[in-house]
């Protein structure tokens, strides 16, 4: 989808801020969003998260913080699926605000222990799937589609001429397991563009851009014709 | 803009308080049904402010330097070498900087990062500037981080749009070579393993 998460190369953005000595949470909420989503991440999975947050109104996710973004997408996920209902959440917040907590935080070692198994899984992107088609020197053109769902290929490179960099293998493919249509793994590649490729007239000197981009975002390109 | 601000600059929509019961009610009817365990939250929670940091990461950089048989391997599949030392649970690509090729990386499209490796991100990074800018004008970003770079160092950019996160290997500084390996980790720095800084030389610190 053409959403605001889509950043790379917008204008208007300032100086990058830092902050000394930061904390690794700003504030207790912010760790309980965290470890929650970590927590149940056998509900939903990666691609479902990512696009839940990518729905936000655009208004909302530039006024928000990072973890405000992923509670949001957190409860838009959880009601999607059932899980929650909007009007539960909101009296379970008047019932806490109001000093009665129906399930306060207690021991449930059965349940810690199968949790703690599964965050200590290492989660399996790479899957089997068909042969890539492209070899490492080839030069290959971004498709240029306006898919309304979920991609990982950013606006910016969208229509663009690489070179493959580096085969990686088979991944699932966070265009279908974003919306229920399965995994679909398949070939995964590290795709080199020149800043000028992607920046034109603007572009720094020597600063090219590597992005790792699924074989069906992209299509055989005719040799370059000169070696800039 | 409207919305809230706290003491660190960040938006909010809504004013902390709201935030913070909104979370513990979400965590209160997962527990009610039995989805989550406070507990794990604790120690997810604990693990990441305790454990997992940019120490861990600092280790793999310090045995590469000393290492180069460890080097090579890091750099051919950095998650088989990240598990020779006792780190996991993800898929690495380590990217090594040299006298001509300086790595930086980013993610454009939300906020992928080595945290299993390096802990979590710090809010610049995760910040509409950087992600917006790094790949457009990463020369100015690195001067605005105090890092100028002649134009004949290459820029290689990597912007994480997949589930391989990156790593960046720094140049060991100069006059270390008498220092062990445990004394080199002390040297690297988060902000040098994303490519926003050099490890500077134990005399300029």
């Amino acid at each position: 989808m053409n959403g605001i998460h889509d950043m790379g190369g917008m204008h208007g953005f300032g100086r990058v801020e830092r902050e000394k000595d930061e904390p690794v949470f700003h504030a207790a909420w912010e760790g309980r969003v965290f470890g929650l989503t970590r927590a149940y991440r056998h509900l939903f999975n990666i691609d479902e998260s990512r696009h839940a947050i990518e729905r936000m109104a655009p208004i909302d996710y530039l006024g928000s913080s990072y973890y405000e973004r992923w509670l949001d997408g957190n409860v838009r996920l959880l009601v999607e699926k059932g899980v929650i209902t909007r009007e539960e959440l909101e009296r379970r917040m008047a019932q806490i605000a109001g000093g009665s907590d129906p399930a306060p935080p207690h021991s449930d070692p059965k349940l810690l222990e199968r949790m703690l198994r599964a965050t200590r899984e290492r989660p399996h992107y790479r899957q089997p799937g068909p042969p890539p088609r492209f070899a490492t020197g080839v030069r290959v053109l971004t498709r240029n589609d306006a898919p309304v769902g979920h991609t990982r290929l950013p606006r910016y490179a969208r229509g663009k001429h690489g070179v493959i960099d580096r085969v990686h293998g088979s991944y699932i493919f966070p265009d279908t397991n974003a919306h229920g249509q399965g995994q679909q793994p398949h070939a995964l590649y590290s795709v080199r563009f020149d800043a000028a490729e992607l920046w034109g007239g603007s572009a720094e000197p020597c600063a090219p851009v590597h992005l790792d981009l699924w074989e069906r975002y992209l299509k055989p390109a005719a040799p370059a014709r000169s070696t800039s | 803009m409207s919305g809230a601000h706290d003491e660190h600059g960040h938006h909010h929509r809504e004013p902390e308080s709201v935030l913070s019961l909104r979370v513990r009610a979400l965590e209160s009817l997962l527990i009610e049904k039995k989805l989550v365990s406070s507990e794990a939250v604790d120690r997810i929670v604990g693990a990441y402010e305790q454990d997992i940091g940019p120490h861990n990461g600092a280790k793999v950089v310090a045995r590469a330097w000393v290492d180069p048989a460890y080097r090579q391997r890091l750099l051919a599949d950095g998650t088989a070498a990240i598990e020779e030392l006792g780190f996991g649970g993800v898929d690495l690509q380590v990217v090594e900087n040299t006298p001509g090729v300086h790595n930086l990386v980013v993610c454009t499209l939300c906020s992928c990062y080595p945290h299993a490796l390096i802990g979590l991100p710090p809010v610049w990074y995760k910040s509409f500037e950087y992600r917006s800018r790094a790949v457009r004008e990463p020369r100015v970003v690195l001067r605005e981080f105090g890092v100028d770079l002649p134009e004949s160092v290459e820029i290689r950019i990597w912007d994480s749009s997949a589930e391989l996160r990156y790593l960046v290997l720094p140049q060991r500084p100069p006059g270390t070579e008498r220092l062990s390996e445990a004394a080199l980790a002390e040297l690297v720095t988060r902000d040098a393993m994303i490519g926003v800084a050099v490890v500077p030389a134990p005399a300029a610190r």
